[in-house]
């Protein structure tokens, strides 16, 4: 009983937040983005402007990514490993 | 595996190495970039794995890991007269007369670089012990 009262609810609530969603494609802040595209080539002169953020404005983000695929590598490493020291 | 799976392995090998350094050295104008292109390269591995079941050697792919990754961070150094990771060849590359050149975009082809050579020698080595027995 009690699990289908909390279904509901939970369903209820989500169905709330689905319709009450921001309409795709028109974003609240868009000073970033609009500095991105109008400045990101001139400034890193990539014209991907992906690959200008990922590398030049967000480059520590880029940073932790490829660490943590370096620690996922050797954490891999590790377990697979025969002898445990 | 059969000849056929073999054959076909040889024969496809080639395009898709060309494919990931194709997408790694156009990080910068197309879709892409290291991420993708490294793992790109990483399936032809999986594919050696599976098709010639011969224990490949993971002294190659630690060493490209690591490599890739000491790379992108002294690269990030090489730009410390003003900040860390600041894209100090962005103004000594030309911008103007063809900012789609492959020459334009300063440090973030290079940086594409360390980066697929970094996820090509992760993905390698996690699909390499993932599929070998290690005894």
């Amino acid at each position: 009983m009690i699990k289908k009262i909390t279904l509901t609810i939970l369903f209820a609530f989500l169905l709330a937040a689905a319709l009450s969603l921001h309409p795709f494609g028109e974003p609240v802040f868009t000073e970033m983005d609009d500095y991105f595209i109008q400045n990101g080539q001139e400034e890193t002169g990539s014209n991907n402007i992906v690959a200008a953020v990922l590398f030049d404005y967000r480059c520590l983000d880029t940073l932790g990514e490829a660490s943590i695929l370096f620690g996922a590598a050797v954490g891999v490493f590790i377990i697979s490993r025969k002898k445990y020291v | 595996m059969s000849k056929i799976v073999k054959t076909i392995t040889c024969l496809v090998s080639l395009p898709i190495i060309v494919f990931g350094l194709y997408i790694i050295s156009h990080g910068h104008l197309t879709p892409g970039g290291g991420f993708a292109g490294g793992a790109i390269i990483a399936t032809l591995v999986a594919l050696l794995a599976v098709a010639f079941e011969k224990r490949l050697s993971q002294q190659l792919f630690s060493l490209a890991e690591s490599l890739g990754l000491l790379l992108f961070i002294i690269l990030g150094f090489f730009g410390l007269s003003s900040s860390f990771f600041h894209n100090f060849l962005a103004k000594a590359v030309s911008f103007g007369p063809n900012p789609g050149s492959i020459n334009s975009g300063g440090v973030i082809p290079l940086m594409n670089l360390a980066v697929g050579i970094e996820v090509f020698g992760a993905l390698s080595l996690i699909i390499l012990l993932m599929s070998q027995k290690n005894d």
